[in-house]
């Protein structure tokens, strides 16, 4: 191995970290839905598309300025996942998994019509003031827009740690999350905090539809994004912030590694392929991921 | 005709055990075999018949999928990698050893199973969300496979031409000449999926979904089950996939992706979970639901769309519809059609006095 390619390496892991931390943004929604309310959201990618859609949408047909239309994708989405909640999640609560896992891919089913019947089927932008130029780091190539994700989700990723360790309503969340009924025995209104994780779960899929969007451009394939979610999730652990973010690098950094060395070798796709391989094996192993609670069961 | 049960009067074992115990219920059976077997081919148009032969397809993989997800309560979303499975070890094997179809269906299910159990085996240590991600993972890695690895999916874009099946010295080439082939093949699936929910293995899996460790405790062996489940459940597979090979003509992975594993769930949730007659109804409703909606929109869309939107709207219509009805059922009447079709049911039966 003398000659190993070592520049192309290091540009590959420097573009699979930032890669990975916008997959920790888009986990991290996964995680707070899942945290909180137990629910398993697989229309995650749907969220993240139909948080692109109405940014882009805002932007191109209706001329607003980026900021505006950040704000009124993260509105729009936030009153989706409250609506949703109410309409869909709670009635669900209590019953099977496989409930409430159909229910969102029926959810994921339609939001995937209803976007595109809205917004048309063409690739739309999402303009944001991010120079196009890409920054120079030494022998490293980067794209701004793939930093400034990367700052933002780290950013966020920080930020909701913080909430969940520190503050009041995060405590709650973690109470309720626990053991529903022992956190109602303790004066807390579950069903409040239930419709919070889902607002926050919005938040954060508007910010990672926009970034996302403007990186890749919004049409139906901006949900694939979703599916990267669950490698993510297994490695890091489902209810961990933390495993959110050190599964979200190490699958960006894997499947970088996998598109630029086994690419050439097997002839493409490794890139969302080699996630899952891992991912089994951490199933394998490990199934509570590398963060996760392990869960105790009782007849 | 108006019979009803007022009691119990059974006098011998095979009574006891009959399938069909109600004189009605067996009226009823032989009028559905003789609409099958003479009113549908005669009547039908060649399209209806090309649907009906869909459904009949769709049969056999729902009632796969109920046994795994119904019965034994092990979530599966690689249901559709499981017949991509069966499709192409017929696929090869036909076009390779010239094997009739009485090898080819059950070498597909047989592989099918094989690749099943070997999914299967996370189930010993994980559940629920856990499993139903790995068999996501499955979905992909089978799918991924049979696509780059040219030794099974040889030819152009990865399909394989199948030549028709021939019984008894016939090429079955139309859909009609099909439709008993595939009509005799869902029955089958039908009366075996019967029979094995009431032996002992049946009543292991229901006991496995009620609670896998109470089961244990009680002396069913628990991984046996689980992966004998997931064995079953992809025979079945396999073999819809191999049914589904015959019926298109061709083998070609891009007909086996996650969205028709998603449509198996749908048919189960749908038509009832744990339920043969639900996934029966169930196969009926998701299949026709795209026709039905497609056609709808082509003949009265006009009155609310121009012509070139409508082509536009109707898969997305399509996903929307299928979505919600599947989040309807779920909130709603989670146990499906089936359920529906019992309070129907019981509501006659005791009609015209309901106390």
């Amino acid at each position: 191995m003398h000659d190993f390619p070592w520049r192309f390496f290091f540009i590959l892991l420097a573009n699979g970290v930032l890669v990975g931390s916008m997959y920790a943004l888009v986990a991290l929604g996964f995680v707070l839905i899942y945290k909180a309310t137990d629910a398993i959201n697989f229309a995650q990618g749907e969220f993240v598309m139909f948080a692109g859609f109405l940014a882009a949408g805002a932007a191109n047909l209706a001329g607003a300025p980026w900021w505006l239309s950040t704000l009124l994708s993260i509105a729009g989405m936030v009153a989706l996942a409250f609506g949703l909640e109410r309409v869909v999640l709670r009635p669900l609560l209590g019953r099977p998994i496989i409930a409430v896992i159909m229910a969102t891919i029926g959810l994921a089913a339609v939001l995937r019509g209803t976007a595109t019947l809205a917004f048309g089927g063409g690739t739309q932008a999402i303009p944001l003031p991010i120079g196009g130029s890409p920054f120079l780091l030494g022998p490293l190539i980067l794209p701004p827009i793939e930093i400034v994700g990367a700052a933002v989700s780290l950013a966020f990723l920080a930020g909701f740690a913080w909430f969940f360790l520190k503050s009041r309503i995060g405590i709650a969340m973690r109470a309720v999350a626990d053991n529903q009924q022992v956190a109602l025995a303790m004066g807390i209104d579950v069903r409040r905090y239930f419709a919070l994780a889902w607002g926050m779960g919005g938040v954060v899929s508007a910010l990672g539809g926009i970034l996302w969007g403007s990186m890749l451009g919004v049409d139906n394939q901006l949900a694939l994004v979703g599916l990267k979610v669950f490698p993510v999730m297994i490695l890091g652990g489902l209810d961990s912030i933390l495993g959110a973010v050190v599964g979200g690098l190490v699958v960006g950094v894997v499947e970088s590694l996998a598109a630029g060395f086994l690419d050439p070798m097997v002839g493409g796709g490794t890139k969302d392929f080699v996630p899952y391989l891992l991912m089994i094996a951490v199933l394998m192993v490990r199934p509570e991921g590398m963060f996760g609670r392990r869960r105790i069961e009782r007849v | 005709m108006f019979h009803r049960e007022t009691g119990v009067f059974k006098s011998t074992y095979a009574a006891d055990m009959a399938l069909y115990p109600l004189p009605i219920a067996q009226w009823a059976l032989a009028g559905v075999a003789i609409a099958f077997l003479f009113l549908v081919p005669y009547l039908f148009s060649d399209y209806m018949v090309t649907i009906t032969n869909l459904i009949l397809v769709a049969v056999v993989g729902a009632l796969g999928l109920n046994i795994l997800v119904g019965y034994t309560g092990q979530v599966s979303v690689g249901h559709a990698a499981f017949m991509s499975v069966g499709a192409y070890t017929a696929a090869n094997l036909v076009t390779r050893l010239d094997a009739p179809f009485w090898i080819a269906i059950p070498a597909g299910g047989l592989m099918a199973a094989l690749i099943g159990g070997i999914v299967g085996i996370p189930s010993l240590r994980i559940k629920g969300l856990y499993l139903a991600i790995a068999t996501l993972a499955a979905q992909f890695i089978i799918e991924w496979t049979i696509n780059h690895v040219h030794y099974i999916s040889g030819g152009v874009d990865a399909s394989i031409q199948v030549p028709p099946p021939v019984v008894f010295g016939t090429k079955l080439v139309t859909q009609r000449q099909l439709y008993f082939f595939l009509l005799f093949f869902a029955a089958l699936a039908i009366v075996a999926t019967q029979n094995l929910m009431r032996s002992r293995i049946g009543r292991a899996f229901i006991a496995v979904r009620d609670q896998d460790i109470a089961a244990e405790i009680i002396g069913i062996n628990t991984f046996r089950y689980k992966l004998e489940a997931f064995a079953i459940s992809s025979f079945y597979a396999g073999v819809a996939g191999v049914l589904y090979t015959y019926y298109l003509g061709i083998a070609n992975y891009e007909q086996f992706g996650i969205d028709v594993s998603i449509d198996y769930l749908a048919m189960i949730i749908i038509g009832g979970l744990g339920s043969i007659l639900g996934s029966i109804f169930g196969a009926i409703f998701i299949t026709v639901l795209p026709e039905a909606t497609r056609l709808f929109l082509q003949n009265f869309g006009g009155l609310f769309f121009s012509q070139g939107s409508i082509l536009n709207i109707i898969p997305n219509l399509r996903l929307i519809l299928f979505g919600a009805l599947i989040i309807f059922f779920l909130v709603l009447e989670p146990e499906g059609l089936n359920r529906l079709w019992r309070n129907i049911r019981n509501y006659f039966r005791v009609w015209p006095f309901s106390y």
